[in-house]
């Protein structure tokens, strides 16, 4: 099957064959970073703009490397230096890149939607870096790619999501994505944290953290969205750290064999305990090397091939 | 789509024959099997290259190292396929300072080659590497040629030449069609 999309705006709108078309790609496109000549010519002379508007480490790394590894070339900017803090709205910045012709823009932006308006108004390829508390495509699918190769396989695992779902764009993509393979997701958080409505996805609720642990496969801790106002909807931090942060104990409650993930950045002490982060459950720093084959396995999926 | 005439050019004992003989003329311009690999290029090099192995494992009573190749990354072409697939890429040897025979079904424009050749020079610095192809069609559009063939059979544009081997097809067979 052939790649549909100029675009990757989510997770939601991918059927179960394009999530498999992605991991599968990615799987041949892992071995490069192994390699000691770390590069193919495949994207040769394609341009790729890295936009991020929110801060960001891995993401911004992961695509820059995936597309170096492919011979594309990459230029970035960041909110914070780019025009945007002239007045220029995200729409002529998306017009004015335009007219250089890039291949693909990533962008991350605060604003949910925001990559959309762009895909909309560019004939470059746009991809979803993370807009708001709505999609982060490429953590979900760089989280399959992980689950996958650990498990050996998707369909019918117990999945637990727990920490701020609400402002969470992580928990949403992958909720999508995880849904598609009949996975039993329990999102578990303070009240206050899970949004109205949740269960309409499909998903099971659970406020106490054992009880959500119970017999699952895959652990996945999400940190409080502080830029989105996480810490405005609890009591204080250390009492979130009391009844939600993962610790060696809790492990005992799920299945033998449960992989922890964090999409990071990680806030060790709150979510997550040290002895869990660096532990032999811990598969954190795998979905980091992943996410540069899922990407390159991304681009080239959007690059590759005739339009 | 046109009606299509096809044509047997080898059966399963031409093609066990073809591929014997090149085994044996690999042996001997190499001084043996001391020094070298076989890399097979997606998909049926990968069979045709394990079939060399076999039969080289027979004579010399040693096993030498297959790899397997997906050219794909390196094509020249991979922005106008309809669907460009990415395989993966299993050469487990050090690829410095050994012989390789690089093996394909078909050689046509010598395209295919030299991304392979391109893919091989990117994991390290072979001594040699050379060719062996099953069927050489002609038609060359880059200057490379091969050092191992099975048949020479020229080819015009509106023919196709198909290989078939029972590891995939089910059955081993060398077909040429017509377009008519």
């Amino acid at each position: 099957m052939s790649w549909p999309y100029k675009d990757l705006l989510g997770t939601r709108e991918l059927s179960k064959e394009e999530i498999l078309l992605i991991l599968h790609t990615a799987e041949s496109f892992k071995e490069i970073s192994r390699r000691d000549i770390k590069k193919v010519p495949t994207l040769r002379g394609k341009t790729i703009i890295t936009a991020f508007y929110e801060p960001s480490t891995r993401t911004r790394v992961s695509f820059e490397i995936a597309a170096k590894r492919l011979s594309a070339d990459t230029i970035s900017i960041s909110g914070t230096t780019s025009s945007a803090v002239k007045g220029e709205t995200l729409k002529d910045t998306g017009k004015n890149l335009e007219s250089m012709r890039p291949d693909v823009i990533v962008i991350r932006h605060s604003m949910p939607g925001a990559p959309h308006i762009l895909a909309k108004a560019l004939a470059s390829s746009i991809i979803n870096g993370g807009d708001g508390a709505h999609e982060h495509p490429t953590q979900a699918l760089l989280d399959l790619f992980t689950i996958r190769e650990k498990k050996g396989g998707l369909d019918g695992l117990k999945v637990a999501i727990v920490g701020d779902i609400a402002h969470s764009r992580v928990a949403r993509s992958n909720i999508f994505a995880m849904k598609k393979f009949d996975m039993d997701v329990t999102c578990c958080g303070p009240p206050t944290m899970i949004p109205p409505f949740l269960e309409d996805l499909g998903v099971n609720v659970e406020y106490k953290l054992d009880k959500a642990l119970a017999d699952k496969d895959v652990i996945m801790m999400l940190r409080i969205q502080k830029e989105r106002g996480g810490v405005s909807v609890i009591p204080s931090v250390k009492e979130y750290a009391m009844l939600y942060s993962l610790k060696e104990e809790h492990l005992q409650k799920a299945n033998n064999g449960v992989i922890i993930m964090h999409p990071g950045p990680m806030n060790r002490g709150i979510e997550i305990s040290d002895a869990v982060a660096d532990g032999p459950y811990s598969v954190i720093l795998d979905q980091v090397e992943n996410g540069v084959a899922v990407r390159m396995a991304i681009l080239f999926l959007l690059l590759g091939g005739e339009s | 789509m046109d009606r299509m005439e096809a044509t047997v050019l080898l059966d399963e004992k031409a093609i066990e024959r073809s591929i014997s003989r090149i085994t044996h003329h690999i042996l001997e311009k190499n001084n043996g099997s001391g020094n070298l690999s076989l890399i097979g290029i997606r998909t049926r090099g990968v069979y045709l290259a394990k079939r060399i192995q076999e039969q080289i494992k027979a004579i010399e009573k040693k096993e030498i190292p297959v790899g397997i190749l997906d050219i794909t990354m390196y094509r020249d072409d991979v922005f106008k396929l309809k669907t460009p697939e990415v395989k993966k890429t299993e050469i487990s040897f050090d690829v410095n300072n050994i012989t390789i025979v690089l093996v394909d079904d078909v050689m046509h424009t010598g395209r295919t080659t030299r991304a392979a050749i391109d893919a091989i020079m990117d994991l390290g610095r072979p001594k040699r590497i050379q060719l062996a192809v099953l069927v050489d069609r002609g038609s060359r559009e880059m200057p490379i040629h091969p050092d191992y063939r099975g048949i020479f059979h020229p080819a015009t544009a509106d023919q196709e030449i198909f290989v078939k081997l029972r590891e995939v097809d089910g059955l081993d067979e060398v077909i040429l069609t017509q377009s008519a």
